[in-house]
């Protein structure tokens, strides 16, 4: 378990942020500007501030410098030393379990090369083999996958997935994608203006209707934990999800393994009576069980269905209108391609 | 080919190479860590210090001769604390042509090693530090190597510039067949001399020939480091 608890004083910005993380993937999430680098800057000692209490299974990392620390750290921009071979940089930090994270990784075509002749990619998965051969005790990743096009982010996302289910330690992942960190989180920190606005597992913070204001509308959304039944010879996937059989586009997943399924806010349609004659594949009979009106025109809907949680946002004449009130029982129309496969892990 | 040259004029080349070789040798170290402080330091008196390291460049070097003379001649503060010290006697010694090419070669040796210090991404040395490495084993396996072509550039203008040193060297150690007269001196001292001209012509040639052979190795070595980085 690491515990943090740090405040800084920026110009016009204050950082003051406590947390904890325990074995596993958690997500630092918020906009840019709202502190997530400067958290794990300050776990690492790289950040200097006025309060930084860093402690690991009880143990006070604070007064540590950065080299005593056992935190291992994946930049941004890999930051690979340009004179050394990929091996000599793999080997920098230690060679705990060195074939394993050649392997894992796949970086044993690449050891001899030098980091110019390297992709984003590759370089980054560099980067995390070196952290993880350092043998860290807590691992840190800066937006790894930022500075990467589509094709090369799913190129190294399943890497982190490998690595995710393949060590015991605290990972704090900051991202400002959803998409990653419903695929790869299990809890998720959101920061906003230097602060925790929210804290939690992943599937509790995206079904909460007060976390909307603070994902945005585009990021907002819960997600579901399925298992894939089959797929259709027209190309769908059928994931028996908690709140019942979702079908989602593309061939996803093995029959029988476990996926992750996202369903935005504003994919979301609401409806009194069972719809007839529509295209969506995906209704499913919901319960109402928490209204949250924004500022601006939209009202969070939250949703029980069946055992899951769901999570709506319709405009606050839309409310009016159908008169949505807790405890009513409704229908939920999810769009099957609003579900994109790139958000399915 | 040896009667090309008097032997008064091997001896001031030789002598040269001497003085230029351990101005830049002991020099190093102190212009490296003066080109880290001004790089990388925040601390008082960081400008003063950069004052302090260019003024042989710009100040007249009969100057910078002058007052070499004040603090290292033989009854200078300086002098003496190196005499009783260290046995080492500078005034009118080849070790005192030594100390003003060191004076005057060291800016542009801080220059050339500061530059290619600031020109190195710091976030390398912060990635070494998470990966557990010390200061001095990311200066010695990071930054060192990564600055390497600007200390090489640095150790070459140094030399270069020890080698031709002529305004502080005359004031502060004069002008001694054998014993101060370098290449430059060497010279100026046959211009004078009638019929001392095809002579000065041929060490003329002699220290171009120098220079040139010192900028290719250092571009060619600079070249090999920077090529292999790229493949």
């Amino acid at each position: 378990m690491l515990r943090v608890s740090i405040a800084k004083e920026f110009a016009g910005f204050a950082l003051d942020v406590t947390l904890d993380a325990p074995a596993g993937v958690t997500a630092i999430f918020g906009p840019s500007g709202s502190g997530k680098t400067s958290v794990i800057r300050a776990i690492a000692g790289l950040l200097a501030c006025d309060r930084a209490e860093v402690t690991l299974d009880g143990r006070d990392l604070s007064k540590l410098s950065p080299h005593k620390r056992g935190v291992g750290y994946v930049f941004q921009d890999a930051r690979l030393f340009p004179h050394m071979s990929v091996q000599k940089n793999l080997r920098y930090g230690g060679i705990h379990d060195e074939d394993a994270v050649v392997a894992v990784l796949g970086l044993g075509a690449l050891l001899d090369r030098y980091p110019a002749a390297l992709s984003g990619g590759e370089k980054q998965r560099v980067a995390l083999g070196r952290a993880l051969m350092s043998a860290p005790k807590v691992l840190l990743l800066d937006e790894p996958l930022s500075a990467l096009d589509a094709p090369r982010k799913a190129e190294v996302l399943p890497y982190l997935e490998a690595l995710r289910d393949q060590t015991a330690i605290p990972i704090l992942y900051v991202s400002h994608d959803m998409g990653e960190v419903a695929r790869l989180a299990s809890r998720i920190v959101v920061l906003n203006e230097g602060r925790v606005v929210l804290e939690g597992t992943v599937e509790d913070v995206l079904a909460d209707p007060a976390a909307v204001p603070f994902l945005g509308v585009r990021d907002a959304g819960a997600v579901l934990t399925g298992r894939v039944v089959g797929h259709a010879t027209d190309g769908l996937t059928k994931i028996e999800t908690g709140a019942g059989a979702l079908w989602v586009p593309g061939a996803v997943g093995r029959a029988g393994s476990t996926v992750r399924v996202r369903v935005p806010v504003q994919d979301v349609i609401l409806s009194r009576s069972a719809p007839t004659d529509i295209s969506a594949l995906n209704v499913l009979p919901v319960t109402i069980t928490a209204l949250e009106r924004g500022a601006g025109p939209g009202v969070a809907v939250a949703l029980n269905a069946g055992n899951a949680r769901l999570l709506a946002r319709v405009t606050k004449r839309s409310c009016d209108v159908m008169g949505l009130a807790a405890g009513d029982q409704i229908f939920a129309i999810l769009k099957a391609t609003a579900i994109a496969p790139a958000d399915v892990g | 080919m040896t009667d090309w040259l008097g032997p008064a004029e091997w001896t001031a080349l030789w002598l040269s190479l001497k003085v230029a070789f351990w101005a830049t040798l002991f020099s190093l170290p102190f212009g490296f860590a003066a080109a880290y402080a001004l790089a990388r330091g925040s601390f008082f008196g960081r400008q003063a210090l950069n004052v302090l390291v260019h003024l042989p460049l710009v100040m007249p070097p009969v100057v910078t001769g002058y007052l070499l003379l004040l603090g290292f001649g033989r009854t200078g503060p300086l002098g003496e604390v190196f005499e009783q010290l260290f046995g080492i006697i500078f005034a009118f010694r080849w070790t005192g042509a030594a100390l003003a090419a060191a004076v005057m070669g060291f800016p542009l040796m801080v220059r050339a090693i500061r530059l290619s210090l600031e020109a190195i991404d710091q976030g390398l040395e912060e990635a070494a530090g998470t990966l557990g490495a010390s200061r001095l084993r990311v200066l010695r396996t990071v930054t060192l190597p990564l600055a390497w072509p600007g200390i090489l550039a640095g150790t070459v203008l140094g030399f270069a510039k020890g080698m031709g040193e002529f305004g502080a060297t005359v004031t502060f150690v004069s002008n001694i067949p054998g014993q101060t007269q370098t290449l430059a001196l060497s010279i100026d001292t046959l211009l004078e001399v009638p019929g001392g001209e095809p002579l000065a012509l041929r060490l003329a040639i002699v220290s171009i020939a120098i220079a040139a052979v010192a900028l290719i190795v250092s571009e060619l070595l600079a070249q090999r480091v920077t090529r292999r980085r790229a493949v």
